[in-house]
């Protein structure tokens, strides 16, 4: 993980007056799994795209190996990219499809023929050389277009959202199937998602990119338990996000109660945001609880309830196996290591309340309603 | 379900009848005239005497060396009009295929003021475009004029063969780009970033996926601009000075001079063998197009 393959500094892109990646700064190391995720149109795949060399930034320079890239065409740079639905050839069968880099390069029949059936094995799809690719499945026609990008030996793989396409249970075997893959070459991959949940699962190192800014560059667990903002937070797995105040280190106030936290460095008094994830509370009876509500609809997801819990007029998530009734009272325990502390951003107050959650409109207006009170 | 289908295909029948009456009346019918027509004589007895006419009549030529000789009239005919027709063709597919890429990938707005552009010449007679091409191409014409404006000497287009392929061509040329231009409208511009991605400089691009996925627009323009410039008429009458006689001027001629039946019996032989062409051919784009394989 030492080596830098990619640098992007200062990268500006704007289409039509419209800022799409504003000052983006990254590193991408070889042999790391890197996911850019986002919400769609935050600017992911444009940041994929000038990596790949079809968008040239206005501001700004992409390095590869330390040599400046920017006006280098596609086809001269050692990246290839699995696109979005695909783009295989229609016209060429499984095996020139995946021939296409190499005939390209005049590499010799004999290990055209060898490197193409490497690759289709690694893809598990030997047998399947002179099947048309218009006649193959969505997970099969996936295959292919990886076997396809792979074969020239690129130093970087690009990958935008390869697998949006396939139904859930297809998605979940390619995810084990590319982080498979991409731990046998050896090489880097570039991924892009709006997936957080795909993202969290296959990543080495996550980006996480919002307004065609980077919000938090991170591992799976640090971007998970440690958000940089309620933006982050939000986005990534469920989130309850409340206002709250550092009363010094190690002690924050929020919902009336002040609480034991691990987080220091904050100024005495300083406003911030308190995340705490949905599957950290624990539900206890309303006399031992830290925080007292309202359970105001509960769904069974299977593993677990989802229980909305309304704490003075702010409605909480809280992911249980025990069984709650709506209109019960209930009290809720919060560790320690169960808060995390973040400053305000730009963000704060947009995301973590879950008064809109439900699909009753009546809820929205009860919450009003407690609130005016 | 039984009784469904078969009030679907009542609907179908009742409603696709005028159409069905159109094509019997304006096409099956003069179909079966012509061929009645090219097997009869003028009492309308069953003959095959035109078929043969048109295979066996020789006429006399004088050659660059004085010497005169026998020759096949129509066969030389048959071969004048195939060679100028796929000289026009090829000419029409190099002009067109550039135009129509170039085409297909401007703005949205060019390409409608392109497309418009092209098509405006449609909308003039064809009599009246060749007779502006007279104007342009003869020897004390517009082209000449400017080349001597601007000390470049003259040229001798009209009467010669490059003035026939030239109107042909502008005639034909919007067939041959209307079939190219839609199917690389339709093209996938991520097939080409992907073929940039694998390694590919612009002319392979070109080569290894935008010429094998145009083929059938291709096939289409050739055939549109083929078929008809085998048949044409009149351009080479004004524009070759009359010295090029073509397969529709010698339809048109003996239809003028009254031998309905030869020009029947002409007509139909064109027919059949542009039948038999076009048949090669789709048996041909099926081959070598995918889709087909």
């Amino acid at each position: 993980m030492a080596n830098k393959i990619i640098e992007l500094r200062n990268i500006t892109k704007s289409f039509d007056g419209q800022v799409v990646l504003d000052n983006i700064s990254l590193d991408i190391y070889d042999n790391e799994f890197l996911t850019l995720l986002g919400p769609s149109g935050c600017g992911k795949t444009t940041l994929l795209r000038l990596i790949g060399g079809f968008e040239t930034p206005d501001a700004g320079d992409i390095l590869f190996m330390g040599q400046r890239i920017n006006d280098l065409p596609p086809h001269k740079r050692n990246v290839n990219t699995v696109f979005q639905r695909y783009a295989l050839f229609p016209h060429l069968n499984v095996f020139d499809n995946v021939a296409f880099a190499l005939r390209e390069r005049k590499v010799p029949r004999q290990e055209i023929d060898q490197r193409v059936e490497e690759m289709l094995s690694l893809v598990a799809l030997t047998g399947f050389e002179h099947r048309s690719v218009t006649r193959l499945s969505g997970g099969q026609q996936q295959r292919v277009a990886i076997a396809r990008a792979l074969v020239g030996r690129p130093r970087v793989l690009l990958l935008d959202e390869p697998l949006a396409a396939l139904d859930l249970k297809l998605r979940k075997d390619m995810q084990q199937e590319l982080k498979k893959i991409q731990k046998a070459t050896g090489i880097t991959f570039v991924f892009v998602t709006h997936d957080q949940e795909e993202a969290l699962s296959m990543s080495d190192t996550i980006v996480v990119i919002s307004e065609g800014r980077i919000q938090q560059i991170g591992a799976s667990q640090d971007v998970y338990n440690e958000p940089k903002n309620a933006f982050v937070a939000d986005f990534i797995g469920e989130s309850n996000i409340v206002d709250g105040v550092m009363r010094q280190d190690r002690s924050v106030s929020f919902s009336g109660q002040t609480f034991v936290c691990v987080d220091e460095g904050f100024a005495p008094n300083e406003p911030v945001d308190v995340v705490v994830r949905p599957e950290d509370v624990d539900i206890v009876p309303p006399e031992a609880g830290m925080l007292r509500g309202v359970v105001t609809s509960v769904t069974f997801m299977g593993v677990h309830y989802e229980v909305i819990v309304d704490i003075g007029g702010f409605k909480w998530m809280i992911q249980t196996t025990d069984f709650v009734d709506v209109d019960e009272h209930i009290g809720l325990v919060i560790e320690p290591d169960a808060i995390h502390i973040m400053k305000k951003s730009e963000y704060s107050g947009l995301y973590g309340d879950y008064a809109s959650f439900s699909n009753e409109f009546d809820e929205l207006s009860d919450a009003e309603s407690e609130a005016d009170e | 379900m039984n009784k469904k289908a078969r009030r679907g295909s009542l609907v179908t029948g009742v409603t696709s009848a005028p159409y069905q009456l159109w094509a019997v009346i304006f096409i099956v019918v003069p179909l079966i005239f012509v061929a009645y027509y090219a097997f009869t004589d003028n009492d309308f007895r069953f003959t095959t005497d035109n078929i043969t006419r048109f295979f066996t009549a020789t006429s006399s030529v004088t050659g660059a060396g004085g010497a005169t000789g026998e020759v096949r009239t129509y066969m030389v005919i048959v071969w004048r009009s195939v060679r100028l027709a796929f000289l026009s063709t090829v000419v029409c597919l190099l002009l067109g295929y550039p135009l129509a890429y170039i085409i297909s990938r401007a703005s949205d707005r060019a390409q409608k003021t392109m497309m418009t552009l092209i098509m405006i010449p449609m909308w003039m007679n064809f009599l009246i475009r060749t007779y502006a091409w007279m104007t342009i191409l003869q020897d004390t014409g517009i082209l000449n004029n400017l080349l001597a404006a601007l000390h470049l000497g003259r040229v001798h287009i009209i009467g010669t063969e490059t003035a026939v392929v030239i109107g042909m061509v502008y005639d034909y040329l919007p067939y041959m780009i209307l079939p190219l231009y839609s199917i690389m409208a339709k093209m996938d511009h991520r097939l080409i970033e992907a073929a940039r991605d694998l390694g590919c400089a612009p002319a392979g691009v070109l080569r290894r996926v935008i010429l094998p996925l145009s083929m059938p627009g291709v096939v289409n323009g050739v055939t549109m601009v083929l078929i008809p410039s085998i048949s044409t008429f009149y351009i080479s009458q004004k524009l070759g000075d009359g010295m090029f006689f073509l397969l529709g001027d010698a339809i048109e001629g003996q239809y003028v001079a009254g031998n309905l039946h030869f020009a029947a019996a002409i007509a139909f032989i064109l027919m059949v063998a542009l039948l038999a062409a076009m048949g090669v051919m789709r048996r041909l784009t099926d081959k070598y197009t995918y889709g087909g394989q």
